[in-house]
């Protein structure tokens, strides 16, 4: 019994980090019909800053920890727009495959430069904020920082969707994802928008970053191939482009994966993860929480 | 239009293929003697595998350098040619024919993983290019002919120590293995373990398997708790060991965890943290922490190299598979790939940074293992045990 | 009297083989490059079948190509002893019917691959596709009969630079004549507007699991001759990063644009080895230069016209 709630938890948290980086995904897809691949790089990116700006605020207190946060979220937004100005601008109105190769050129190039300026050992990610483990007297365990994955996961989801259907910058994105052009038409700056989304949709990677770093001390250049894998799988799961289906997609992909190896197929983790994708998928051919859209002729 | 465009590319797939005969290798200074002995390496410098990769590169580069220093060989200054296979299958090879045809080296170095050596290995071979491989520890690497030497011990050897340690200082019984999939040197190193500790008497309560670069081991870690060994071995590496170890502490799990030469790093103390490593052992052929006077000159030439960086077990190895050639182009007065290769086999007791090394008839290390052990936060040395 | 594009079918490979035959006195380095192109023709080409001519969106090439390439070097190692006596012990015959069986194992799963693709558009293709890709891996990666993560050695040296190109040759001939024939304009009008195809009376569905098969057939049979040049497979070289450099190929050359896939995939191919004396920089000057190329020219490296069909 206690066994068994004790990988619910454990899914449960892994699937709050699935859903953490999702969200960043889901919504620059959701607005720009657009896969991110960078956005797992700046993820990694977001980690580093995490790292760096940990030596100037060096105690484990919360004000530490949200200054780190904060700070790591300000600098992946301005990396966000850099990127979106340099490399995806040129290529608006252009297909979207074309501006899939141009991320995963970027997505590549942040890792080898990553490889490049800050070596391609690990490192140890410092405790930023204050750590305890809640031990029950079953045996149970659960960490503070997976409860504040959980806590920032939900915090983040609303305010997400509080922004895009409350703001006027929300209205504007929606506007967009229906329509480019006629939203142009009706006074929406494109280009501020776009800049926005993907201002928004780094610093959530920075976010997802620093929680995942957290709760996983150990950085290293390449760590965002793998989470940001299964963060894609979980959008597509949860209908992609929908914040929710985000939320729900990661929490049954980390609930899937921890349920495979509880049954002892821990060597075949990755496949059933991709097995039950695919299965979902053919169910629901837009995901779980994914509107079916009418096709247009 | 069709018919004519499609005579075009046939031209073209045809041109091109003769393009490809008419091109010459374009070096013509085979013909002149080198003032230079060209040393090869092929190396995972970039990709997934890649902090290993530098790291043994880090330590092959200090070797040469070195040895440079001294005067070089024969006379003769070392030139060190390096190529980067990002870590993935399918370079290898082709890096081993261009250092070799192109670059006309006389031995080639490399890797740290054994799947890549195998990749290069029939190349050399076939080129009677002497090759060393500093940390590919699966016994088929060497397998693959006579011109293929290693400096590292090999998995049977590391297997079967580890199973006598765990049954004879750990005194455990049961016994959970947990490996990573997607290394051959894990699963190697998991499978010559399991094999010596079930002929000593030993039982594995539980295997679980993870993929390199995974950071949740909570799920495999949770049903290995539930099985209740008396220790738990992880045949990985250091990456992924300091996770797993932390998170093993944070479930509550307070048996001994033990595993290879992969845990050898600085980096693991900082990983994991001196606290969870408490009361874990792994088997090694270095440590910084020695105290031969060879391997603390080592670590201090390394530390002065590079930035004062602690070296781990794959740069020593790197350090000493150039300094193993060196021994042997010495003794045999001369780079030809035969002689080179016979006073390679005829190595021994030869003194490095990990340790005498001598080359059995196998062309495999036989050197002395240490076990190291985490206690008051410190690496400290338990025991060498003799191959 | 043939057709004058069997004709000149026959006269590349002809021309290959003549080249071929000469193969002995070429660099092995060099030789190596050269036939890494002939495979990367292969496979971007038969790619360009699913994703460029009949617009769906596979990020999965790279399994097709592992399975064809298991399959093949399972039966001339493991399997050569028993094969080998039936077929005359005559090795180059081995070698065809192992590339056959590859390619014909990794068409079943492109079979399994494109029944999806019915259901399934777009990005949702892509990464079911994706997810197809990395359970082959996975699976590869658990059979210790073929090595398991270690991969597989000692595979014969079968091929060389007549089976690279003549196999790159005869899937050119078949992708260009399939697409370029009455029937093969189905192809290119489901990648155009599968609705208004379909209303044309076009049987899409047929459409799509053809270009699955046949793209995931000359992978198979590419992955069988990269395994009997390069003598060692492992999983981890037909995963995700392999497939998206497939991937890149196909959109750096145009997608739909034989021609330039073909260009394409030489150029990345080349390209790759001779940024090696950049050293340490290289793969930031590759990433760098595709980013570039991207933005440049957009439409594709070798598209000199404005893409008439939106694509995907």
């Amino acid at each position: 019994m206690t066994e068994l709630l004790q990988q619910l938890i454990n899914g449960l948290a892994l699937g709050a980090i699935y859903a953490l980086i999702a969200l960043g995904y889901t919504m620059v897809y959701g607005v720009l019909r657009f896969i991110n691949f960078a956005h797992s790089d700046i993820f990694m990116v977001g980690a580093f800053a995490g790292y760096y700006l940990s030596r100037v605020a060096p105690q484990a207190s919360v004000t530490a920890g949200v200054f780190v946060l904060l700070g790591s979220m300000a600098i992946c937004a301005l990396l966000g727009v850099i990127i979106e100005k340099l490399a995806y601008r040129p290529l608006r109105g252009r297909s979207t495959l074309t501006a899939l190769i141009t991320a995963i050129g970027v997505s590549l190039l942040l890792q080898n430069l990553g490889q490049r300026v800050f070596g391609a050992n690990p490192k140890s990610f410092p405790v930023l904020f204050p750590q305890h483990y809640f031990q029950f007297d079953s045996g149970l365990v659960i960490a503070s920082t997976q409860i504040l994955v959980f806590v920032v996961t939900i915090v983040l989801l609303f305010s997400l969707r509080h922004i895009v259907l409350k703001t006027r910058i929300g209205t504007a994105m929606r506007a967009l994802s229906f329509n480019p052009t006629a939203a142009s038409l009706v006074g929406v700056n494109n280009d501020r928008v776009i800049s926005f989304t993907f201002a928004l949709g780094s610093a959530l990677a920075a976010a997802g970053g620093i929680l995942y770093a957290s709760n996983y001390p150990s950085i290293d250049p390449l760590m965002g191939t793998l989470p940001g894998l299964k963060a894609f799988v979980a959008a597509v799961l949860g209908g992609i482009g929908n914040i929710a289906g985000a939320a729900v997609g990661g929490l049954v992909l980390g609930l899937v994966e921890t349920t495979v190896v509880a049954l002892g197929g821990s060597t075949y983790r990755d496949a059933v993860a991709f097995a039950v994708l695919i299965l979902i998928l053919l169910l629901r051919p837009n995901g779980l929480l994914g509107k079916r859209q009418a096709e247009k002729v | 239009m069709i018919q004519p465009r499609i005579r075009i590319l046939a031209a073209a797939l045809a041109g091109l293929a003769l393009l490809a005969g008419c091109s010459k290798s374009g070096s013509d200074d085979s013909a002149k003697p080198a003032d230079t002995i060209k040393v090869g390496e092929f190396a995972s410098l970039t990709g997934k595998e890649a902090t290993f990769g530098q790291s043994s590169h880090k330590g092959t580069e200090l070797a040469i350098e070195e040895l440079n220093a001294a005067g070089g060989l024969l006379g003769k200054k070392i030139e060190f040619v390096y190529e980067d296979n990002r870590s993935t299958p399918g370079e290898s090879a082709t890096i081993a024919k261009k250092l070799i045809t192109r670059d006309r080296i006389v031995a080639l170095l490399g890797e740290v993983a054994s799947g890549r050596s195998l990749e290069a290995a029939p190349i050399a071979q076939a080129s009677q290019i002497p090759m060393i491989s500093p940390s590919s520890t699966n016994p088929k690497v060497t397998e693959t002919g006579d011109y293929i030497f290693r400096v590292c011990f090999i998995d049977p050897f590391q297997g079967r120590l580890l199973a006598q340690f765990a049954k004879k200082t750990l005194k455990a019984g049961k016994v959970a293995v947990f490996s990573d999939v997607s290394a051959p040197y894990s699963v190697g190193l998991a499978q010559f373990f399991r094999e010596s500790f079930l002929a000593d008497g030993g039982q594995i309560v539980s295997e679980q398997k993870y993929t390199g670069g995974d950071k949740d081991f909570k799920a495999q870690l949770t049903a290995i708790k539930s099985t209740n060994p008396d220790a738990i071995m992880v045949p990985g590496y250091y990456t992924d060991v300091g996770l797993i170890v932390a998170q093993a502490r944070q479930l509550g799990i307070k048996v001994s965890l033990f595993g290879g030469d992969g845990w050898e790093a600085p980096e693991l103390m900082q990983i994991a943290g001196a606290a969870a490593l408490e009361g874990t052992y792994y088997s090694t052929h270095f440590s910084p922490e020695s105290t031969e006077p060879l391997a603390q000159k080592f670590v201090a030439d390394y530390k002065a190299k590079y930035n004062g960086e602690v070296p781990d077990a794959m740069a020593a190895l790197g350090y000493d598979s150039v300094m193993v050639l060196a021994d042997a182009i010495k003794r045999a007065g001369s780079t030809a790939g035969p002689k080179v290769r016979d006073a390679l086999a005829a190595t021994k007791d030869f003194p490095g940074a990990t340790g005498a090394t001598t080359l059995d008839a196998k062309r495999d290390a036989t050197k002395p293992a240490v076990i190291i052990t985490v206690k008051d936060g410190k690496f400290q040395y338990v025991e060498t045990i003799a191959p | 009297m043939l057709p004058r594009s069997q004709l000149a079918l026959l006269g590349a490979l002809a021309g290959i083989a003549v080249v071929s035959f000469f193969s002995g006195s070429y660099d092995p380095y060099f030789l190596d490059v050269a036939v890494s192109c002939g495979i990367n023709i292969t496979l971007a080409v038969s790619l360009n079948l699913i994703n460029g001519y009949t617009g769906q969106f596979s990020l999965g090439h790279a399994g097709f190509m592992g399975v064809g390439a298991y399959v093949a070097a399972m039966l001339t190692t493991a399997a050569s002893a028993t094969l080998l006596p039936l077929l005359g012990g005559q090795h180059w015959l081995l070698f065809a019917v192992a590339l056959l069986a590859g390619g014909l194992g990794a068409a079943l799963a492109g079979l399994i691959v494109g029944v999806p693709s019915l259901r399934l558009k777009g990005d949702y293709l892509a990464i079911v596709t994706l997810g197809f890709g990395e359970i082959i891996r996975v699976v590869l990666q658990n059979i210790d009969a073929v090595g398991g993560p270690r991969g597989l050695i000692g595979i014969p040296a079968y091929a060389n630079l007549f089976w690279a190109f003549g196999l790159a040759a005869v899937a050119v001939y078949v992708v260009w004549t399939m697409v370029n024939s009455t029937y093969g304009r189905g192809f290119i009008a489901v990648a155009d507007d599968e609705i208004a195809a379909e209303a044309m009376g076009i049987n899409t569905t047929r459409y799509k699991i053809t270009a699955f098969l046949v793209g995931a057939f000359f992978a198979g049979l590419a992955g069988g001759v990269y395994a009997h040049f390069k003598q060692y497979i492992a999983p981890q070289g037909f995963g995700f990063d392999r497939s998206i450099e497939i991937v890149v190929m196909v959109i750096l050359g145009g997608m739909g644009n034989t021609t330039g896939v073909i260009a394409a995939a030489i150029l990345l191919t080349v390209l790759g080895e001779w940024l090696r004396q950049f050293g340490d920089f290289r793969m930031i000057l590759y990433s760098l230069l595709i980013i570039v190329l991207m933005i440049l020219r957009p439409q594709g490296l070798f598209t000199w016209s404005l893409p008439q069909r939106k694509a995907g």
